[in-house]
């Protein structure tokens, strides 16, 4: 077997800092190659100049034996490379055929297109690779999963031989994550070769031939998978042993603080997200929602928070220490000792382009220790954010100046994390997606922060879409499916279950499908 | 060890100070600088010489004390038209109203002007005036906001359309109702109404229109640059134009920010109206404004909607205005209009490169 992507010594600089340095890497032909590493760490970089959206410093970079310096992705496409993006690169309005045919049409401007022989074909590469579609749906109308269907068969029409995928299963639920599995492992034996960027060490494990680990921006390792542990991955990732499960005592739960009783969400446009939806949450406790994406966790967080969209029906009855969270606004929710870390932290959660300090006082602004007179005390801000800072370790250089978008994402997610357990007073906590896009470090620390906040007596809801999150936090789970809970699991069952967390996975799987 | 971290932080703040002064300073200098360099090239083309023009238009602008008050009277009206861009700006808000708003805002000074009679003291008569000014630009510019927030009709739609309409309101009045026979202009304002000009209380720029408004029209942009960047009110007012999402989240109400954005916007360039109709023509005429409010824009885009930045940006349009009104016997003046759509154009393309620069 030949080599496919060879890289040989690339440098990589933006000013004086080296996104990457020196990095010698083989990807073999024929072979699952992913490349993982902390955000940061310079996987994307990488990629962006084997697809040609980059140029190295120095350095070599060589496809299939010959040695190449793109311009632009489109002659990497030439070259056989296809990669499919993180957000995928679709034309909703358009069918499946005519998005995989875009920019490929097969003839002239003003001629007629092929069409019959462009469905043939399609059909053809999605029998062969286990991608079941209809080239005549509009891609607008497909699940993400499908989605990403089509993009893999734009590769295919394109011959591509070799695809790089950007963190391919971070919308993905985990029926079809085993699905797009399966997927790559047949494109690999009939030799294509894959290159998987991505942060998820026990998906690594299960597909990867070969491993390939990246820290700072340098190739710290390649290794076969199969000599390859979690612990030892995660060891060369961040560059100490990390904690994977964080150490969680058993709960010690007090008065019930939040009720919902049959709580019902209807959308402005009259779609029903929530149907009598019931449950309590206690003092000391952490009540894990699990649940694929789109089954009502958005709006249940709008309902709790005052955020709902204008237009929409909420119906039954939230309350916190008996008085109703429904009908207020946000700011009268938060004044009622509820916090809240948005799902989405760049678009709700930091003001991108305000100073680390300003955002670690966002939504906060108003309380009467960072008040003087019309604007703020200064002097407060900055012990409140030296604090936050030093407590949660967030890693920037001048709080003052630095607007919080120079941060990397685990980093802006300490800040919102931050800034709302340390809220006065706080009855509820409400995270949604504490972890997401961040690193294990980082996971590390909000993990043993969650736990302290319930030892201190919060109630704290927890939605996430990583299930080990969820068992390895939670005090109780309840499986979210079509806006309704359609399992609980108790305290002794997820205590009892938690030994076992694969099991336990794959029994909430059941429950969210 | 320690003094190695700390210098690595200085030197970042440095930088990111530095990033922050090439972008407010160097490209809005270098797009001027280009623009005037190819309105030499045109100069040369219609067979003058541009040295030769530019320096009649110094001479003729802040060469004399007369043409500097000319210069300082444009200013005044562009620094007040801008920052009725530039507020609403912060907030994500494009008003293209300024016009329109100083129809109204023009009108109704004029008409309180002329019915308040000569027996009020100045400082009343003044007051009155330009209050009535301020509350008709600022309720010209609500009507957009409330349109914007209560039937989500875009701002800009919204203010170009009230632009129109107050063209007309204004052209009816006039015609029909307020205007002296035989003339496009009403009724002049009572004397009492008068803002005094600098010449009255110091003898500088004779002659000239440049009025009391003037130091209005200095002190407003950094009050309202403390009030942006200084006060809790302008925090959230930052943060409801650029994360309106975030902004929601944070407890902060952005319809109230979009209305009070809009409101300061319209009065203030009700003041606009004011420098015009009480310091220097003394009555509503028709087409008195000649689109000022819309060159307003201009000056707000050169400055990056900065207030402070707004008060060089304006006294370059109005070098420009006066400028070219006074060499308008050896070049059109069409010449300076082109100078000054061309630097916005400039401004636009020149940040777009820098940040392609940085990110290649």
């Amino acid at each position: 077997m030949g080599v496919g992507i060879r890289l040989t010594g690339v440098t990589k600089k933006f000013g004086t800092f080296a996104a990457n340095s020196n990095i010698s890497l083989a990807v073999e032909e024929g072979t699952i190659h992913a490349l993982i590493g902390e955000n940061g760490a310079g996987k994307s970089t990488l990629t962006k100049m084997i697809y040609g959206m980059f140029r190295p410093t120095t350095g070599e970079i060589a496809i299939n034996g010959k040695t190449v310096r793109f311009s632009s992705p489109r002659e990497a496409i030439e070259a056989g490379i296809g990669m499919v993006h993180q957000h995928f690169m679709l034309v909703d309005e358009l069918s499946i055929a005519e998005n995989i045919m875009l920019g490929n049409e097969q003839t002239g401007l003003f001629r007629r297109i092929p069409l019959q022989k462009i469905r043939a074909r399609i059909i053809n590469d999605a029998e062969a690779f286990g991608l079941a579609v209809n080239p005549n749906e509009k891609v607008g109308k497909l699940s993400v999963g499908q989605q990403q269907r089509v993009e893999i068969l734009k590769l295919l029409f394109r011959n591509a031989s070799i695809m790089i995928f950007d963190e391919p299963t971070a919308v993905l639920t985990p029926s079809e994550t085993e699905q797009f599995f399966a997927t790559l492992r047949s494109m690999r034996d009939k030799g294509k070769t894959i290159l998987l960027i991505t942060h998820k060490l026990d998906e690594v494990l299960s597909v990867a031939d070969t491993i390939s680990v990246m820290r700072k921006g340098e190739l710290i390792g390649t290794l076969p998978a199969a000599s390859a542990t979690k612990p030892g991955l995660a060891t060369m990732m961040v560059g100490r042993s990390v904690l994977l499960a964080v150490d969680n005592p058993p709960p010690r739960p007090g008065e019930t603080l939040l009720a919902l009783s049959n709580l019902g969400f209807i959308t402005p446009d009259g779609k029903k997200m929530l149907e009598s939806l019931t449950l309590n949450i206690k003092s000391g406790e952490i009540y894990g929602i699990a649940g694929v994406e789109g089954n009502g966790q958005s709006e249940l967080l709008q309902a709790l928070r005052g955020l709902a969209p204008e237009g929409s029906t909420i119906t039954g009855k939230a309350t916190l220490k008996g008085e109703s969270l429904i009908g207020k606004t946000p700011a009268a929710i938060t004044l009622m000792g509820v916090s809240h870390v948005p799902e989405n932290r760049l678009r709700e959660g930091v003001i991108l382009d305000y100073p680390v300090s300003s955002n670690l006082i966002f939504g906060r602004h108003q309380e009467q220790s960072f008040r003087k007179r019309t604007g703020f005390n200064h002097n407060e801000v900055r012990i409140h954010s030296n604090r936050m800072i030093s407590e949660y370790d967030i890693r920037c250089s001048s709080p003052e100046l630095q607007p919080i978008s120079a941060l990397s994402g685990g980093n802006q997610q300490k800040v919102v994390v931050a800034r709302e357990f340390t809220r006065p007073e706080i009855s509820l906590l409400i995270l949604a997606q504490p972890t997401r896009g961040v690193d294990i470090g980082a996971i590390e620390l909000i993990h043993k922060k969650i736990i302290a906040a319930r030892e201190k007596g919060m109630a704290i809801l927890l939605v996430s879409s990583e299930l080990e999150e969820i068992t390895a936090l939670s005090s109780r789970i309840g499986c979210l499916y079509k806006g309704t809970l359609r399992y609980e699991f108790s305290h002794d069952e997820v205590a009892l279950k938690r030994e076992r967390e694969d099991e336990f996975i794959k029994e909430i799987g059941l429950y969210i499908n | 060890m320690n003094s190695s971290k700390r210098s690595a932080s200085t030197s970042t703040e440095t930088a990111v100070t530095m990033t922050k002064i090439t972008g407010q300073l160097l490209i809005p200098l270098l797009s001027v600088m280009t623009a005037l360099l190819f309105s030499a090239l045109f100069i040369a083309m219609i067979g003058e010489d541009p040295v030769m023009i530019c320096s009649k238009m110094v001479r003729s602008t802040i060469g004399s004390s007369y043409g500097t008050g000319h210069v300082l009277f444009r200013m005044t009206t562009l620094v007040l038209v801008a920052l009725a861009v530039a507020i609403p700006f912060k907030v994500r808000l494009f008003n293209i109203g300024a016009e329109g708003q100083l129809l109204m805002g023009a009108f109704a000074a004029a008409m309180t002007g002329s019915i308040i009679g000569e027996t009020l003291s100045s400082t009343v008569a003044i007051a009155l005036c330009i209050l009535s000014a301020m509350a008709a630009g600022c309720a010209w510019a609500l009507l957009a906001g409330v349109l914007r927030v209560q039937f989500g009709v875009n701002e800009v739609i919204g203010t170009i359309m009230l632009n129109f309409i107050a063209q007309g309101i204004t052209g009816y009045l006039l015609t029909w109702h307020f205007a002296l026979p035989s003339t496009v202009h009403t009724a002049p304002i009572s004397n009492a109404a008068i803002i005094p000009t600098i010449e009255s209380l110091t003898g500088w720029f004779a002659k000239s229109p440049a009025n009391l408004s003037l130091l209005l029209s200095l002190a407003l942009p950094l009050l309202f640059y403390a009030l942006l960047f200084k006060t809790r009110f302008g925090y959230e007012m930052r943060a409801a134009g650029l994360q309106p999402e975030a902004a929601r989240y944070g407890g902060i109400n952005a319809k109230r920010h979009t209305l009070m954005a809009m409101g300061t916007g319209g009065a203030i360039a009700g003041l606009g109206a004011a420098n015009i109709v009480l310091g220097y023509k003394h009555y509503y005429e028709s087409g008195m404004t000649g689109g000022i409010g819309f060159t307003g824009i201009a000056v707000a885009l050169l400055a990056g909607a900065h207030p402070v930045w707004i008060l060089l940006s304006a006294l370059f349009f109005g070098f420009l205005e006066y400028g070219g009104l006074s060499v308008n016997a050896w070049v059109p003046k069409d010449i300076f209009m082109i100078i000054e759509a061309m630097t916005i154009l400039l401004v636009i393309t020149f940040s777009s490169l820098g940040k392609q620069l940085n990110k290649r």
